[in-house]
């Protein structure tokens, strides 16, 4: 009885501590553009959530998809080409692209979830390719110039987004608006089948759950999150290029969320942190970015495959199971 | 006792036939499974059990032959489908959700799988926690699923397979592996699930703990079935012995 009362005690303790984390996390990213240039926070912020919706898929269904960039640039050029070309506001545009994104997601996932594992990433990065090359085809996305100089507009009409700190305030918002649309998503019954799914799929079969419909609606949600935050990313650098739609894109994303650490809420957005801020630091100075990526990686699988923040909660959680005092 | 079986069953297999490739798993094989029913299914290795509790519960699609549920055909359901109806199977081979806590296996089963499952987190874990008491394993509650033994894995399948409140529970061999104290356990705990009105196939090596378990006995040999009756009289019987024990001792 001693013993359930104290690790209540403990699972108290660290919810509480890891509510203080997110306050204090939440309090820095509201501070940040004070001390930070804007447009690189937002960049950060963007990707995080781009990695957070593929940790969704990855991290708590056990899906590796070869394909978001799919998503995240396709919503980039339907946000883009919505505000610019047809002149819609803003968060018209973020919604179209958002929206796009969801229906290439069901499209592509209705594919992919028919097979597993490997094949299940050959798929989606075909179709990411034929994607790609509709892409450079279309005249709508002007080919290799993509679509330039989208304007920021104004925010339900009032608040100017060309003012660095309204933009910056509107895409954290959009952020932790995503963010927690994910936790809730992984922190529901629904999360907890997909937990399951991962873990064992025939016993999630067994147990009544119609283990394709489950996968179909996760790759749905985690393509609508990474289009929300592609669609946002558009209006931060104010234009959409063929870079987003990559299959370099597709790849980048698995090595944020897998440095970060897969299954876990923080990770993708710690990954995504560091690889943003490797890739401004390098590009000001001589050494190619791709080369220390790669290294990263490489580093990353070979000595902590848990990733940062798992193999931090993975130690935390061994000196609390051996009752260590540190 | 007897009122109770002679109500119309709640699983009748009827002339079902299971090849793979050029090997016949499961022969021409019928028999029904009574409402409140304990049948007890024995047989050598490959003598075809595990793939006749794949057939029921819809993870193979039988080569001939119908299953029917409630008077009802559903061999052409998905597994997944046959699960809500209300056939629940625990697994031979004890892998759970590895990475979930022993709560949330359970609680997993409980949530909306079948027809009267749990919408709200909460609600289902309690009835998980009801569950992992029936079994006996409430007090690994918190732990993660593969931290546990192996006789509580078995617990674990049982109490899954419960927690989606199933009408018939196929055990494919839940008492492999466990010692005597641990069979009887076991023994206890089908027991009681009868008692809740659930049929009960199940799957076994040990003759001895499916003979005081079972109110029928159903007999495999090469796919086929050779026996199906009393416990005492199918075990006496020489061809069951000469399946089991080879020709010179019949």
């Amino acid at each position: 009885m001693a013993e359930t009362t104290l690790q209540e005690a403990r699972a108290t303790g660290s919810a509480r501590l890891e509510w203080a984390l997110v306050a204090i996390g939440i309090a820095a990213l509201i501070a940040a553009p004070f001390f930070f240039y804007p447009v690189f926070l937002m960049k950060m912020l963007c990707f995080a959530l781009f990695a957070c919706a593929f940790n969704l898929l990855l991290g708590y269904t056990g899906l590796l998809s070869f394909g978001h960039a799919t998503f995240f640039g396709g919503a980039a050029y339907f946000c883009a080409h919505a505000v610019k070309v047809w002149g819609w506001p803003p968060e018209a545009g973020i919604l179209l692209g958002t929206a796009g994104a969801a229906v290439l997601g069901l499209v592509m996932g209705f594919f992919a979830i028919r097979r597993q594992g490997i094949y299940f990433a050959m798929i989606t990065l075909a179709l990411a390719q034929m994607f790609y090359f509709f892409c450079v085809q279309a005249p709508f996305t002007r080919g290799e110039d993509g679509i330039q100089g989208v304007p920021r507009g104004h925010l339900f009409g009032l608040l100017d987004l060309s003012q660095p700190h309204n933009i910056y305030y509107t895409v954290l918002g959009i952020f932790l608006i995503g963010v927690f649309a994910i936790w809730r998503i992984v922190n529901s019954p629904f999360g907890m089948i997909l937990k399951s799914i991962r873990e064992n799929e025939s016993r999630a079969i067994s147990l009544g759950y119609s283990v394709a419909n489950y996968k179909l609606a996760a790759f749905v949600m985690s393509a609508t999150l990474a289009g929300l935050a592609g669609a946002t990313k558009a209006l931060v650098f104010q234009f959409a290029t063929l870079t987003d739609v990559t299959w370099q894109m597709s790849g980048e994303v698995i090595l944020m969320t897998l440095l970060g650490g897969i299954g876990t809420m923080v990770g993708p957005i710690v990954g995504a942190g560091l690889v943003v801020t490797l890739q401004n630091t390098l590009a000001t100075s001589g050494f190619p970015v791709t080369i220390a990526t790669g290294l990263i990686f490489m580093v990353c699988v070979l000595v902590f495959r848990r990733g940062i923040v798992g193999e931090i909660y993975a130690r935390l959680l061994t000196s609390v199971g051996t009752g260590k005092k540190e | 006792m007897n009122a109770i079986l002679e109500i119309t069953p709640i699983l009748e297999i009827t002339n079902v036939t299971r090849r793979f490739a050029g090997l016949v798993a499961v022969n021409d094989v019928s028999f029904t499974l009574k409402q409140g029913e304990i049948l007890g299914v024995i047989g050598p290795n490959g003598a075809g059990k595990t793939t006749l509790v794949s057939l029921i519960s819809g993870t193979l699609p039988p080569t001939l032959g119908d299953i029917a549920f409630e008077g009802h055909s559903i061999v052409k359901l998905p597994a997944y489908q046959r699960a809500r109806l209300g056939i629940g199977r625990t697994f031979q081979i004890m892998r759970p959700f590895p990475g979930l806590s022993v709560l949330d296996n359970v609680a997993v089963g409980a949530l909306f799988g079948h027809g009267g499952g749990e919408s709200e987190l909460a609600k289902a874990r309690e009835q998980a926690r009801e569950q992992l008491r029936f079994v006996g394993l409430e007090k690994f509650s918190d732990q993660r699923a593969d931290e546990l033994g192996g006789p509580s894995r078995k617990r674990l399948e049982l109490a899954k397979a419960l927690a989606m409140q199933p009408k018939v529970l196929l055990c494919d061999e839940v008492m492999a592996g466990l010692n005597h104290v641990e069979i009887d356990e076991v023994i206890d705990v089908l027991k009681r699930v009868r008692e809740r009105g659930i049929s009960i196939l199940v799957i076994e090596h040990v003759i001895k703990a499916i003979k005081s378990l079972s109110d029928r006995l159903l007999v495999l040999h090469h796919g086929e079935k050779i026996a199906d009756g009393e416990p005492d009289t199918v075990l006496s019987n020489p061809q069951v012995v000469e399946a089991y024990l080879g020709r010179k001792r019949a």
